[in-house]
């Protein structure tokens, strides 16, 4: 038994931190304020191999684990967010299917220029009206000839904004439920493929989502990511990972507001001491402290069983799931330490409480994950 | 990072999974019913070699190291808390005699509490008027020619009226404040050594809690353990690793709430269907299983962390914290889940409940623990 970091995925820790405290840290509030995509620093992650971390350098990628991944989501995240979940996507949601089940071809245009962050990557299944309950997908892609047509909606894509390539689901086969989806890799460029305006969100402000719109899209038949109807299969095994990265974003965004909670407590004065020699506070400190601890225990397992190529489906959904609800937790308590500065935007925690409200909903509401884990347990 | 273990390791669970299953579970509830210490498996646990995991073998333990003790540990509480805090507890004083004990103490104490012949090792810390403040201690010990003569009372200590052997702090030097305690090997039976009170307890019920008293017990100079005046030291260290094994014992308490109550989910019926098929009920049993997994992961990271030399005082204060909090809410939910059969003694979780009220007190409430992840984070600036 061993519940540690290796030398290896430690200097990834400290390579993101330096990164995250120097480069995201300061100008995280600004792109919040502004709504603005972090364009340079987004190069600086490709840069460091961190658009690509757990895929192979051959492909582009930085061929580190998915521990070594986790730990890189957490630290950057711990300095932005937004910047965080732009990596995370075209890391675990993009990146991560194409490797697993592109062609040799595919991988070429669709995989290595992602990887390397050369180009951004983004991920549509959810729809207006089909979020958790993919079963109920509008958009569909008739096949004609060698080619498909694809029409549909999709919404809330994140990087949707900024996307070159999004990995589209539609309905090939009605008739046969789960097994009648398809993955497509859909170029930005193609025809009838339209986005709309980024949308408004309470949080992670800094990436951007909106709304795919594909009318009559032509796609060929190389541009169908795995077989006809393998489509559900790709997104669960993908989202399997997908949630390995949230888990490890809301961390960040709870250890941030934690270390801040910290430094807060100690500047700070009341009846004639700092606070931090109350109860109250210690107590809150301790327990952020501790709930922090046990999210990262489970994230690291999570990603260390990917690695292993054992199935997690159930391990990463209580990461996911223990994690984002602890993040909301723990960001409004550093609010709560911070008292009325904690809500005003002289600081950073109530960015963090507000980034934190979306990782319990993407990639799988709370409830989607509790369905998951509840399936596991009563099987076994 | 290695999540899987030892082939050791899962061995040694195993083999306390095995007895958990064939002996300790089946007898469990009406140990407790009767609140009678069970003498029989407690000899046998010492057979297994499972009341010295953590203790060399050249003096009779297993020398399995702590992530096994652990281990062992979960799976005894899965099916008995209240034979898991026996072995706790006797394990714990053996690895405080392994490392602060001379080689006369060690030769003579460890093989007799690794094989079962004594039934149990007793840690004589708490007081009536001092748990978690042993500044406030009474016991005193006073020098007399070469030998130490000991007056004052103990509180809450485990299986203390069938100790071969209980650790008892003392006061050796009034005017030296936390620097004037130390730690004395005091063997059961020594003259002056009494049992008081058995304590009539809500749960642990076939655990032996009593209080013990002092009168002019007479103990020679060899049985102090550790240094004159470093007694503090010595409790410090032992309840560091004592938390290991009750956040341990919490965890295997919550697989225990888990495992009954998906039992009984699939089980029963209600509006023509399992109740396990109730969100309301299923998902009860997802947010147990996290907190399992998380509590697990949280104890045996801090048992490895000690078993290999590094500091885990507060990753023992954390899983211990998060384990115990998180088997009280596990036991009630399942109670819960139970509805009125949860209630009554045909099923395990009322005693589950009961069993994990303890958790947050002893071997130092959460607010002790609290307290000690506070200090250590706000030493660290985050």
């Amino acid at each position: 038994m061993d519940i540690q970091l290796t030398e290896e995925q430690h200097q990834v820790r400290e390579l993101c931190r330096q990164f995250a405290d120097s480069e995201l840290r300061p100008n995280a509030r600004r792109w919040d304020v502004d709504h603005q995509f972090p364009a340079d620093a987004v190069k600086k992650l490709a840069e460091m191999g961190l658009m690509g971390v757990a895929i192979p350098a051959e492909l582009g990628g930085a061929g580190m684990d998915n521990v070594s991944y986790a730990v890189a989501m957490e630290e950057i995240s711990r300095g932005c967010a937004g910047t965080g979940v732009i990596m995370s996507v075209n890391n675990s949601l993009y990146c991560d299917p194409v490797y697993k089940f592109g062609t040799p071809e595919q991988k070429l245009d669709f995989l290595i220029p992602f990887a390397r962050g050369e180009r951004l990557g983004a991920f549509a299944l959810t729809e207006p009206t089909s979020g958790s309950d993919a079963a109920e997908m509008r958009t569909v892609a008739v096949k004609k000839g060698n080619e498909y047509v694809l029409n549909g909606t999709k919404n809330f894509i994140t990087n949707g904004p900024q996307a070159d390539v999004v990995l589209v689901f539609a309905v090939t086969d009605r008739s046969k439920g789960h097994r009648g989806t398809s993955a497509f890799l859909v170029p930005g460029s193609v025809k009838g493929f339209t986005r709309s305006k980024a949308d408004e969100k309470v949080g992670i402000r800094a990436s951007g989502s909106c709304t795919l719109f594909f009318e009559d899209v032509v796609l060929p038949e190389r541009f169908r990511l795995g077989g006809e109807g393998e489509g559900f299969k790709v997104a669960m095994q993908t989202l399997d990972g997908g949630r390995i990265g949230i888990a490890a974003q809301a961390l960040g965004i709870a250890q941030a507001a934690y270390e801040e909670a910290v430094a807060y407590a100690k500047e700070r004065k009341a009846f004639g001491q700092p606070i931090t020699q109350f109860q109250a506070i210690q107590f809150m400190l301790a327990d952020m402290a501790t709930e922090i601890e046990a999210a990262r225990l489970l994230v690291w397992r999570a990603a260390w069983m990917k690695d292993r190529g054992i199935r997690h489906s159930a391990e990463s959904a209580m990461a996911k799931l223990y994690a984002s609800e602890m993040c909301e937790r723990v960001t409004s308590k550093a609010i709560q330490v911070h008292g009325g500065y904690g809500y005003v935007k002289e600081y950073d925690v109530e960015r963090h409480w507000r980034d934190s409200r979306i990782t319990e909903i993407y990639e799988g509401t709370s409830e989607i994950q509790r369905l998951v884990i509840a399936a596991n347990v009563l099987k076994g | 990072m290695d999540l899987d273990g030892t082939e050791v390791q899962r061995a040694v669970a195993a083999t306390a999974r095995k007895f958990a299953v064939e002996r300790a579970g089946p007898a469990a509830a009406r140990a407790d019913r009767e609140a009678r210490f069970p003498e029989e498996l407690v000899r046998e646990l010492g057979q297994l070699g499972l009341l010295a995991v953590n203790v060399p073998a050249a003096h009779g333990g297993s020398e399995a190291g702590a992530v096994a003790y652990a281990m062992a540990v979960m799976e005894i509480a899965w099916a008995d808390c209240s034979l898991a805090v026996t072995m706790a507890v006797t394990n714990m004083v053996g690895e405080t005699i392994a490392r602060f004990g001379t080689e006369e103490q060690k030769a003579r104490c460890l093989p007799r509490l690794a094989s079962g012949e004594w039934l149990a090792g007793s840690f004589g810390l708490s007081e009536p008027q001092a748990g978690s403040d042993p500044n406030s201690m009474s016991t005193r010990a006073d020098l007399r020619g070469d030998r130490w003569v000991l007056n004052g009372s103990k509180q809450w200590i485990t299986s203390g009226d069938r100790a071969g052997v209980v650790i008892v702090w003392a006061r050796t030097d009034v005017r030296a404040g936390n620097r004037g305690i130390t730690a004395f090997l005091v063997e059961g039976g020594t003259p002056g050594l009494g049992v008081g009170r058995h304590e009539e307890k809500m749960g642990i019920r076939s655990s032996s809690t009593v209080s013990l008293v002092l009168e002019d017990c007479e103990v020679p100079a060899s049985a102090v353990l550790g240094d004159l005046g470093h007694g503090l030291r010595v409790a410090l260290a032992a309840l560091d690793g004592g938390r290991i094994g009750i956040a341990s014992q919490a965890t295997g308490t919550l697989r225990a709430a888990l495992d009954a109550s998906c039992r009984y989910a699939r089980e029963r019926h209600a509006f023509g269907k399992p109740i396990s098929e109730f969100q309301a009920i299923a998902f009860a049993l997802a947010d147990m299983r996290t907190a399992h997994d998380a509590a697990r992961l949280m104890t045996l990271r801090a048992a490895a962390l000690k078993e290999a030399g590094r500091p885990f005082g507060q990753e023992a204060a954390m899983a211990k914290l998060f384990a115990s909090e998180a088997a009280q809410v596990a036991a009630s939910k399942a109670v819960q889940i139970h509805g009125g059969y949860g209630y009554i003694d045909e099923f395990p979780v009322e005693r589950l409940l009961r069993d994990a009220r303890v958790q947050t007190i002893y071997e130092g409430t959460s607010e002790i623990q609290r307290l000690v992840i506070a200090r250590h984070v706000l030493s660290q600036g985050g």
